[in-house]
């Protein structure tokens, strides 16, 4: 006799409804509350800062930035020109997957995946060209903590990527789901990246 | 024939072939279990993990209303009494109350939308794992002294980091339920037309992974000024002020959300489907999640009824939307469930009672919750916000214990007995008010809040807390014997005769 139990058996067909999509969207969520929520603390921190005169004596400022620390704006500017051009090789893929080019949506993507690597480099240049430590103080601490975040996201993206590009590399051309979520989550990474760079790198 | 039964016959006859078969090692089936994608073993560990946690949690609550029987005297050492009124407040909502409620959302969602397994199994059980290991953590830098405030910094580092992995695992399994709801529904099913339960769960997982990046990003700029500097951020005695406001209200009402959905989704049981307004109910339930707006912008909305009709007005508006926006949704879908039951004149069920009852208590604890933030009452840094946390985080235990009953049969595939769940969904509930109801008073004579030595105040401190502590002492025995009960049951009992109708209600009511 048999004793034992089982639970319901499989239910009916299931119809997957862009799952790729849906995911990249809550991702894209989940990294857009943990910047803002950063950058909120940041702006909490900046506007409570003491006042200070300037050089000149002819306004009084913020006493957030210290004075001896200066954005290397070359490189931070040359990050926000990579994030447009991720999202644009990152939609060419899309375009091609549409088409079911798998060699240009490889070829895109594999840009995509070098323009991350790049953004990775210039990440890494602008600490180096800043030459602070974590333990320097208030702004540098912070600094450190809210970049290294937008750094994971990057690397998070990256892997996105990867797995993008593995999968039109093995022959999946038609895999548009995923290819047009992968889009998706390069756009958003790139607003957020950009509400990072004015805050941290233009307003300061 | 039901699915079941296609189920179980299909087992008959593999059964005869399996049995020549070498039988399993206790090793090789605990690897199995623990390294499953199976979303209904996913979401049992879930379950059973939060349940031990609850006793644990329990026995924590009554020792820390014993140790304030008497204000003169210690029972337990000074320093370790700051480390326990923080882990009650960990416990309570990131042990029990939200894994709880994920581990039924992870094990029934699948099977109420017609999903052949939860969307990125493996990912839910990396979130598993995560969360689990982030407890551990936790508990073990709280059993050294190294909660917020702690004396011990690396204690306190391994404490950021233990709720860094809780955040992540929680963050994980939301994000496969909100998948499954959203993607893996069988073909036809609308999003309106989504059983009740699933409904909730997308409700509630979306509001956690809005809700708990918010707490990572602050938990991020303490850690590294906590690992590096040591004064930005206040050290040790600062991480409660970064990241208190997730262990309070309106955070905290984002964890009940689901009972709404497992009390509907019980009354939709008994009604045969039939619910008048159902569309009222899906509004309910997101009415709740207005306790997001609330809980991302850290906002502690207050009202004050003195002086000008202007300036109570002032704060009477933010006060309503952000404090009572989410009652008018518990209110919703209680008034409804009535309402289905009354005009349907539905046969009782035994799960009814205790998801009934922790509704209620949520209710009670949002409007305790109501009454704290009007200043006029002056209760603030009072136990009166011990309380509500009680109220609602043992009212999500109590409708947890309505779930496992309901749904248990489905997970499980046997059925567990109804009177035992009966007498302990109504144990459950006087544990609840016991554990709760004697600090709505003792805020009211200002007994301060996590306090345990050197207060007093003019009425029977000793009854209050001896109240609290068999109160939450209560508790802890109601769980065992659930726990007890149910793996009995499961293990054991008559196979179930639930079909998978049970598990849905009827979309045109």
């Amino acid at each position: 006799m048999n004793t034992s139990a089982t639970a319901l058996g499989a239910g009916p067909t299931v119809v997957m409804r862009r799952p790729a999509l849906v995911v990249a969207g809550l991702l894209s969520a989940v990294s857009a509350m943990l910047i803002g929520s950063m950058l909120a603390i940041w702006l909490d921190f900046r506007s409570n800062a003491p006042l200070r005169e300037s050089p000149d004596g002819s306004k009084m400022l913020r006493d957030w930035l210290p004075e001896n620390i200066k954005i290397p704006e070359v490189a931070t500017n040359t990050m926000m020109m990579t994030f447009v051009i991720t999202c644009v090789m990152a939609q060419w893929a899309v375009y091609s997957s549409r088409r079911n080019d798998s060699k240009h949506v490889s070829l895109a993507l594999g840009v995509v995946l070098l323009t991350e690597i790049a953004l990775v480099n210039a990440q890494f240049a602008v600490y180096t060209q800043m030459g602070i430590g974590v333990r320097d103080g208030s702004y540098m601490t912070m600094f450190y903590a809210v970049t290294a975040t937008m750094l994971a996201i990057i690397i998070v993206c990256m892997g996105f990527t990867l797995l993008a590009l593995f999968r039109s590399i093995a022959g999946r051309a038609g895999d548009r789901d995923l290819v047009s979520a992968h889009a998706f989550y390069c756009y958003v990474v790139s607003a957020i990246f950009a509400a990072l760079w004015l805050v941290v790198y233009v307003q300061k | 024939m039901t699915a079941l039964e296609v189920s179980t016959s299909a087992t008959s006859s593999s059964s005869s072939s399996e049995s020549t078969a070498t039988k399993p090692t206790l090793l090789t089936a605990v690897v199995a279990y623990l390294t499953a994608s199976d979303h209904k073993r996913i979401g049992r560990l879930l379950i059973s993990f939060s349940a031990i946690f609850a006793v644990g949690t329990a026995i924590e609550g009554a020792v820390l209303g014993a140790e304030r029987i008497s204000p003169s005297s210690s029972l337990v050492d000074a320093g370790i009494i700051v480390q326990l009124f923080s882990a009650l407040r960990f416990d309570l909502i990131f042990s029990v109350a939200i894994p709880l409620m994920l581990g039924l959302a992870v094990a029934v969602v699948p099977m109420q939308v017609g999903a052949r397994a939860i969307a990125f199994a493996r990912s839910a059980m990396l979130g598993f794992y995560l969360w689990l290991f982030g407890v551990i953590l936790v508990g073990s830098s709280y059993l050294n002294n190294g909660g917020p405030g702690g004396g011990a910094t690396e204690m306190v580092d391994l404490f950021l980091a233990g709720l860094g992995l809780v955040i992540a695992g929680l963050l994980l399994i939301s994000a496969s339920v909100a998948t499954t709801v959203l993607a893996s529904r069988r073909a036809g099913m609308t999003l309106i037309e989504t059983p009740i339960f699933s409904w909730s769960a997308l409700v509630a997982s979306i509001s956690l992974l809005l809700t708990l990046p918010v707490l990572a990003g602050a938990l991020i700029y303490v850690a590294v000024d906590h690992t590096y500097e040591r004064a930005t951020f206040g050290a040790t005695e600062g991480v409660n002020a970064w990241i208190g406001w997730a262990f309070t209200s309106p955070q905290i009402f984002i964890v009940a959300i689901p009972t709404l959905g497992v009390l509907a989704q019980i009354v939709a049981t008994m009604t045969r489907g039939k619910q008048p307004l159902r569309a009222g109910l899906f509004v309910g339930v997101g009415l709740m999640s207005t306790a997001v707006i609330g809980a991302v912008t850290q906002s502690s909305h207050t009202v004050n009824f003195s002086g000008n009709i202007s300036d109570i007005l002032k704060s009477l508006i933010p006060y309503l939307f952000f404090n009572d926006l989410s009652i008018l949704g518990v209110l919703v879908v209680l008034g409804l469930c009535l309402l289905a039951l009354k005009k349907e004149r539905a046969k009782l069920n035994a799960a009814f009672v205790p998801a009934f009852l922790g509704v209620g208590m949520v209710f009670t604890g949002m409007v305790g919750n109501a009454g704290y933030k009007i200043i006029n009452l002056e209760l603030s840094n009072t136990v009166f916000e011990e309380g509500v946390l009680v109220y609602i985080c043992y009212g999500v235990l109590l409708s947890g214990i309505g779930a496992v009953a309901h749904f248990g049969p489905r997970i499980w595939g046997r059925e567990i007995p109804s009177k035992p769940v009966l007498g302990l969904g109504l144990l459950g509930f006087l544990a609840t008010v016991l554990a709760s109801l004697p600090y709505f008073i003792a805020g009211f004579v200002d007994q301060p809040a996590s306090v345990a030595n050197g207060f007093d105040y003019s009425g029977p401190i000793w009854l209050w807390n001896s109240l609290v502590a068999a109160g939450h002492a209560l508790m802890a025995l109601v769980v065992t014997l659930f726990f007890a009960l149910a793996a009995k049951s499961f293990r054991s009992g008559p196979i179930s005769t639930a079909t998978s109708a049970d598990l849905f209600e009827s979309v045109n009511g």
